[in-house]
């Protein structure tokens, strides 16, 4: 009964989403406010019947109905009710709903509270929505519908596959999707100034606090996927260049440049061209990474010529979305009016650079990822991309980007001065100079490269430093004059700082982790003892344990440091047997920003076991970088003039407004 | 500066930018790019030593030796030919005599493979698809290795994981 209502109320958010696709459109040609209106309240609504249909499936997920084919591929009795309710989107036809999930919920939020936009805008912006919408609609029904009886319910589920088991499970897909299918606002709104010729000062001051919630999740979601990567998948890599993972840094690239153009849209009013179509692009390559993720193409090209249904039903939503906002693009940006001039060297100057480089890191990403495909779809050949060829050609685009990074907030509107940028940034260039110089004398081993890489990594933090030091004056004026400053410096400058010096923080942990991470692996017997960047690990013993849906060994190992008890870690090695599969729970000891980290392999018949350790010099800067990136785009969201919204609407549109 | 100008400015440095990436892209696709090979193909087409390739196939049951301080020598079969292997370290979760295997690394001079990565992709399957395909070309393919029930149409998870490959990475035994 809950699976087929869930399913019933998936079909009526379909039926909203086709009206609400078609009415306000018509609504807006023939200036009927009635019709326009009908968007909003079918938002409304169409968020409603899928929250319902989401909450059937966490339902029968919870209540281990075992006559849904999902709930009997994905989940087990024994299970414990967290995983039960994150296994939800640990499948591909509960991912989908939750996809469209949040879609509706962005699509509900511009209902909700896009009273001040004008309406003719709010209109086609949820038509446009409504269009994505139904096309994700139609596909989890056709090909992939969560909610399909068996006819013979069985007694057990299959179990999710255990490497899903896992709380980052339950925080990393959703931060995901809410950063892909937040970007869905910015191009439903692109599309919508393209369809009405037209952008004003409420287009860039509403889309700009859009973009900025779907990076912050992205930023959160791609951070929580890579730590959980590294502790769960059992030695220690945080990236690993995989073509999943480069779907969601795609959009990551492409999201920040648009970040960046879209202030110099809302306060200069230039680059309205540019802004339109990184909008487009950003969400395009949402779409691609749903579509390499979701149609199997990159278990096989093969897969997905023999069973097609699911690929070309996603890559058919791909080309018409991409292509026909790209045609509509080509048709009608010209129709845009240009907006004002500034010199080379200007903040604009610093963010067209700064788009310049983002978009082209991004596009040799896409390379990357994609022309394995394309070259074993033409030839038949099979090469594999890895790490070596991002490092070759992701990095050298970021050096520059770096370098320039302090100078763009330090450079004044329209036209700036160089010279004087450089002065300000003096101190930070110190910084980096002595940075520089101790690492090159105190370190032993390692490139020759990571010393001037941290280096520059200093550059930027401290380049946002000095930012902060020359706005609020704290070394020219007196202390209460500069507190004074301090509180009354916007807080999209203080977000700016943040953001700009997580980059550099997380640049510090990467080359520090890649450098001078020492590892041990050999195979240890009980009361064997092995060193590791000076701490003292002692095998204690190892022991078999019972957990609800699975047998572990755990290891013990006793940690010292300098001949002081530290600490105890417990390592273990988890054997599922409903899926006869197994998965490797490492044992992390945190120092500072360093961690230990302690992960098994097999065990021999002479009760030896194989053992990997490895110690991670400051490894959590690697993340704590991107939250204190996220920390910035909050700042800059809370800032008071992006909560004030867009100028009101002229009078006559008001009172019209007034008798929705 | 006029509007001609600045447009100049902007379109020249674009094009000087993207100019660099194309050149670090190519070069990089001539050094940094890993062809794969199966036993048979390493056989036809004579790989020189030091070459590294990504060698998939299956584990010749019977075959894996484990050795002392982890080193581990085991067969990759494809049906037609055999190819002895070599790897120090731990080998991933996944890894089975009789399963499918990708390992990375190059032939030394008396032809054993000398691998520095394994690999074993996260999948209840247990077969890299670089495998499968080359399987079912050779004809070697048994339908049930890839089997999945037909009360639905592709069971994998999709997700991240299922997807990530880890990589057994070999390391500087101390």
């Amino acid at each position: 009964m809950i699976a087929e209502s869930g399913h019933y109320a998936l079909v009526l958010a379909l039926a909203l989403a086709l009206i609400q696709s078609t009415l306000p459109i018509l609504g807006a040609r023939w200036r009927d406010f009635a019709l326009m209106n009908v968007a909003r309240s079918a938002a409304l609504a169409q968020l409603l019947f899928v929250a319902a249909s989401f909450a059937a499936l966490v339902t029968l997920h919870a209540t281990s109905d075992f006559s849904v084919v999902n709930v009997f591929e994905n989940s087990h009795s024994l299970k414990p009710m967290i995983y039960k309710i994150t296994g939800v989107w640990g499948n591909h036809e509960g991912s989908m709903l939750l996809w469209v999930f949040i879609l509706a919920l962005f699509g509900g939020l511009v209902a909700a509270f896009g009273n001040n936009l004008p309406l003719s805008l709010r209109a086609h912006v949820l038509a446009v929505q409504a269009w994505i919408a139904s096309a994700f609609y139609l596909f989890i029904l056709i090909t992939s519908n969560p909610f399909l009886r068996i006819a013979n319910p069985p007694i057990e589920g299959r179990d999710l596959n255990p490497v899903l088991q896992d709380i980052g499970l339950a925080v990393h897909p959703p931060m995901l999707y809410l950063g892909y299918v937040g970007f869905s606002i910015s191009f439903s709104f692109a599309v919508a100034a393209l369809i009405e010729g037209r952008i004003d000062a409420a287009w860039a001051r509403w889309v700009r606090p859009w973009t900025l919630v779907a990076w912050i999740f992205l930023t959160l979601g791609i951070a929580m996927g890579s730590y959980w990567a590294y502790y769960e998948l059992g030695w220690g890599g945080w990236w690993f260049w995989d073509p999943v993972e480069n779907a969601s840094l795609m959009p990551w690239l492409a999201g920040t440049a648009l970040l960046h153009s879209a202030v110099v849209m809302e306060k200069r009013n230039a680059l309205k061209i540019w802004t339109i179509l990184l909008s487009i692009l950003t969400f395009s390559l949402s779409l691609l990474g749903t579509f390499l993720v979701r149609s199997g193409v990159l278990t096989s090209v093969h897969a997905f010529a023999t069973d097609p249904t699911r690929g070309v039903f996603i890559l058919l939503i791909l080309c018409v979305f991409i292509g026909g906002s790209l045609t509509l693009y080509a048709w009608r940006a010209s129709a845009l009016k240009q907006g004002g001039l500034f010199a080379p060297i200007s903040r604009e100057g610093a963010l067209v650079l700064n788009n310049l480089f983002l978009t082209t890191a991004c596009a040799t990403v896409f390379i990357g990822t994609l022309y394995p495909l394309a070259l074993e779809v033409l030839t038949g050949d099979k090469i594999s991309v890895g790490a070596p060829f991002f490092n070759l050609t992701f990095a050298p685009l970021f050096v520059p980007l770096l370098i320039a990074l302090p100078f763009g907030p330090l450079l004044a509107w329209k036209r700036g001065d160089l010279l004087g940028a450089a002065q300000r940034l003096s101190a930070a260039g110190i910084a980096a100079l002595i940075a520089i110089a101790v690492l090159w004398a105190w370190t032993r081993g390692g490139s020759a490269f990571a010393p001037l890489a941290i280096g520059l990594a200093v550059f930027v933090v401290a380049g946002a430093l000095s930012d902060l030091a020359e706005r609020t004056g704290v070394f020219r004026m007196p202390f209460g004059t500069a507190m004074r400053r301090s509180r009354g410096l916007p807080r999209s400058t203080w977000g700016t700082a943040f953001a700009h010096a997580g980059v550099g923080i997380a640049l510090i942990g990467i080359v520090c982790e890649t450098t001078w991470n020492s590892e041990y692996i050999g195979s240890m017997k009980p009361n064997d003892t092995t060193e590791i960047a000076g701490y003292e690990l002692k095998l204690a013993g190892v022991t078999q344990r019972q957990g609800p849906n699975f047998r572990e060994t755990v290891a013990q190992f006793a940690v010292s440091l300098d001949g002081k008890p530290l600490s105890t870690m417990m390592p273990s090695k988890r054997n599922f047997t409903t899926r006869a599969s197994s998965t490797t729970e490492a044992a992390l000891l945190t120092r500072g920003a360093s961690q230990l980290y302690i992960s098994l392999g097999e065990a021999a018949a002479d009760g030896a076991i194989a053992v990997r350790i490895y110690h991670k010099p400051l490894v959590l800067l690697i993340w704590f970088g991107p939250v204190l990136m996220a920390f910035g785009g909050m700042l800059s969201l809370s800032d008071r003039r992006l909560r004030v919204g867009a100028p009101k609407p002229a009078k006559a549109m008001r009172g019209l407004q007034a008798a929705e | 500066m006029t509007r001609k100008q600045r447009r100049l400015t902007i379109i020249g440095g674009s094009l000087g930018v993207l100019a660099v990436a194309a050149a670090l892209v190519l070069n990089a696709m001539r050094d940094s790019i890993v062809f794969f090979s199966t036993p048979s193909m390493v056989a036809e087409k004579h790989v020189q030593p030091g070459k590294r390739f990504r060698l998939g196939g299956l584990v010749q049951p019977g075959s894996l030796v484990r050795g002392d301080n982890l080193a581990v020598t085991f067969s990759v079969a494809d049906g037609s030919a055999t190819l002895p292997v070599a790897y120090k370290g731990i080998l991933p979760d996944l890894f089975r005599e009789g399963q499918g295997v990708v390992a990375e690394g190059a032939l030394d001079p008396s032809g054993v493979f000398k691998a520095d990565t394994v690999l074993a992709k996260h999948d209840e399957t247990y077969m890299p698809r670089e495998v499968a395909d080359a399987l079912k070309k050779q004809g070697h393919w048994k339908d049930d290795y890839g089997a999945k029930p037909d009360y639905n149409a592709g069971a994998e998870g999709g997700s991240r994981a299922a997807q990530t490959v880890a990589p057994a990475k070999q390391g500087s035994l101390q």
